[in-house]
């Protein structure tokens, strides 16, 4: 993206000026070297999203953005229904509620890369993952309905996860207003056999090691500690958020064709907030949601239990459980309003700053960890949320390091084999059934993350914490 | 009972094209009929790099007011099958009568260590969507899919 097509605000914040339909300017946080390197799809999805109904104050756009589906991903847009906003099964995107969380082992990692290929083919064994893996639990029509309602919380009612865990997920690990009447049939038998499956693509389970504080007292408090271990998951509501995403999206575009909103772009279906598609997404996506929490409680049950049998008295909290690809009703102050949104985020990372009623007590202080996914064989990041980010961003930051290259491009230029054995020689192991995978997936595809989060950190959208090490990572 | 596919044209061929983080897929044929087969060899070919045996067919159909939305609505109903069925499809034959498709898809049960499967297709999305015939009387027909 060329900086003179932008307004620059700070070394780290950059306007589109509205100009045509645009509704309200598009603010993106990056510094120059992001901003060229971005793509010029970027800055045409943000301007179509700034000219949607309702959208209230800016399009904000994280600095790991890039070429998205309508939205961009890294895209934080609010909508007032009070002034006709809309919702958008595409601002929310494929995979609903796609997160990350992570859980602290406070294991040395000196003890765990001692047993490291055991733990590694373990993981593998135990965590189903990839195209045509099944889950260990089919979910018969009950038991669905239940999940659908219940996300982590019904995962811990059937003990597959700690009580402990909800305080440390969004939404306490249950989203209200989940509406399993409203996704069909086929998203459920989508679903039936992938509970506590990791999925594909950038997907992953990793176990890492934290290698610098960068913030003491806070990482204190989320129980980090230099050279322990930590196993973090990056995966969402699988099948059955796919299949409602491709089916409200075919509906809202073509109710929207027949109505007045004006899209566009098709990839932008959205509808009024309160009409009666709107809702129906809503209470579906709301459902999909608790899937995603549902989903991430069983896999990291399944990896407790792989680390329990090497290291029986490990105790495994969870530090966070964070959504990146959501739309949650939330209350922000615009023009000197507390006023009712709903707040899309696709690819960005709600990161509520220190004092926030929201968080635990234990977290109230430092604020909300914002976990930030490095790529297969780079760093990781633990951030924690800014009070400024309220007003900058609609407290949200980014949520990984981006892609900065297509996986065809990638598969023309690296060998999955050889990524896997550069890696092993740098004493990361990768576990893929799919070395093809591994190609389009390699870390060099990817943004430099450590620019992300610097950028993140003072446009004063969340604080650096902690940076992690992959020791070990399960691709799908 | 697996149809013995029509013989392709010499139109008939297929590609991938780049997309930030997904995978793009045109099919090109003599008929819309046939750039949708092709664009559903794409999408295979997004998961694996092996052939996939035509041993148990599938019969699919799906409806959208435009031929666009159509092959959206073709392509999903595809990676549907794919997932709930644990299979990978290696043959397609398509009949489309006015808004409506019919198709059938013939493969075989996901091999984790034959096919190596690189990704797994989440959804065909209106990104790059287009259905259109060339000056040369070309079908091709393209989108993104999201993996």
């Amino acid at each position: 993206m060329d900086p003179e097509r932008l307004t620059r605000i700070d070394q780290v914040a950059w306007r589109i000026e509205p100009h045509g339909a645009m509704r309200v300017p598009g603010v993106i946080f990056a510094d120059e070297h992001l901003i060229r390197a971005m793509d010029d799809k970027v800055f045409e999805q943000t301007v179509n999203v700034a000219s949607l109904p309702g959208i209230v104050q800016a399009c904000y756009v994280m600095p790991d953005a890039h070429w998205g589906y309508g939205f961009p991903i890294g895209g934080v847009a609010a909508f007032d229904p009070e002034r006709g906003g809309v919702v958008s099964a595409g601002g929310v995107g494929f995979d609903v509620s796609c997160g990350v969380r992570t859980i602290v082992t406070r294991l040395d990692s000196k003890d765990v890369m001692r047993r490291q290929e055991r733990i590694a083919d373990s993981l593998e064994s135990q965590i189903p993952a990839g195209v045509g893996s099944k889950g260990k639990i089919a979910l018969e029509p009950g038991e669905m309905e239940a999940m659908l309602q219940g996300g982590a919380l019904w995962a811990v009612e059937q003990g597959f996860g700690e009580p402990a865990d909800l305080e440390r997920i969004e939404e306490n690990g249950r989203m209200e207003g989940a509406r399993p009447d409203f996704v069909s049939d086929r998203a459920k038998e989508r679903q039936r056999e992938e509970m506590g499956t990791l999925g594909s693509g950038n997907h992953y389970l990793e176990v890492q090691a934290v290698e610098e504080i960068l913030e003491p007292a806070t990482a204190a408090a989320f129980g980090l500690r230099r050279g322990e271990v930590v196993v973090t998951i990056h995966c969402g509501s699988r099948g059955l958020g796919h299949q409602i995403a491709a089916e409200f999206a075919k509906e809202m575009v073509v109710a929207a064709e027949s109505s007045a909103i004006q899209l566009p772009d098709r990839e932008l279906a959205c509808a009024p907030i309160d009409s009666e598609i709107g809702q129906r997404y809503l209470g579906a996506m709301r459902a999909a949601v608790n899937c995603a929490l549902a989903n991430r409680e069983i896999l990291s049950h399944h990896a407790r239990r792989v680390f329990r049998h090497y290291f029986p008295d490990a105790r495994l909290p969870l530090l966070y459980d964070v959504s990146h690809n959501t739309c949650k009703v939330e209350t922000h102050l615009v023009d000197g309003e507390r006023r009712r949104l709903f707040v899309h985020r696709k690819g960005a990372t709600r990161a509520l700053g220190p004092g926030h009623e929201s968080l635990p007590e234990a977290l109230r202080p430092f604020g909300q960890p914002v976990l930030i996914g490095g790529s297969m064989g780079t760093e990781s990041y633990v951030l924690a949320g800014e009070a400024g980010a309220e007003t900058r961003s609609f407290a949200s930051a980014c949520h990984g390091a981006g892609r900065a290259m297509s996986r065809h491009a990638a598969l023309r230029r690296w060998n999955g084999r050889q990524i896997v054995d550069d890696l092993a020689a740098r004493g990361v192991l990768i576990r893929s059934p799919s070395s093809r995978g591994v190609a389009e997936e390699a870390p060099e595809a990817y943004k430099d993350v450590t620019a992300v989060v610097m950028a993140a950190e003072k446009a004063g959208l969340a604080r650096r914490v902690a940076r992690l090490r992959p020791l070990i990572c399960i691709k799908g | 009972m697996t149809p013995a596919p029509r013989p392709p044209s010499a139109a008939a061929r297929w590609e991938h094209f780049p997309h930030g983080a997904d995978i793009g897929l045109r099919g090109f044929g003599a008929t819309p009929e046939e750039a949708f087969e092709q664009a559903a060899y794409a999408l295979t070919a997004a998961v694996t790099s092996t052939d996939v045996a035509p041993k148990i067919a599938v019969e699919i159909s799906c409806e959208a007011p435009d031929a666009e939305l159509l092959l959206v609505e073709w392509l999903n109903g595809i990676i549907y099958e794919m997932a709930v069925r644990r299979m990978l499809f290696g043959a397609f034959s398509v009949r489309i009568v006015g808004d409506r498709l019919e198709g059938t898809l013939s493969g075989e049960a996901v091999d984790a260590a034959r096919h190596a499967p690189a990704s797994e297709p989440k959804g065909a999305t209106y990104t790059a969507l287009k259905v259109a015939r060339d000056d040369a009387g070309v079908w091709s027909a393209a989108c993104v899919v999201d993996v």
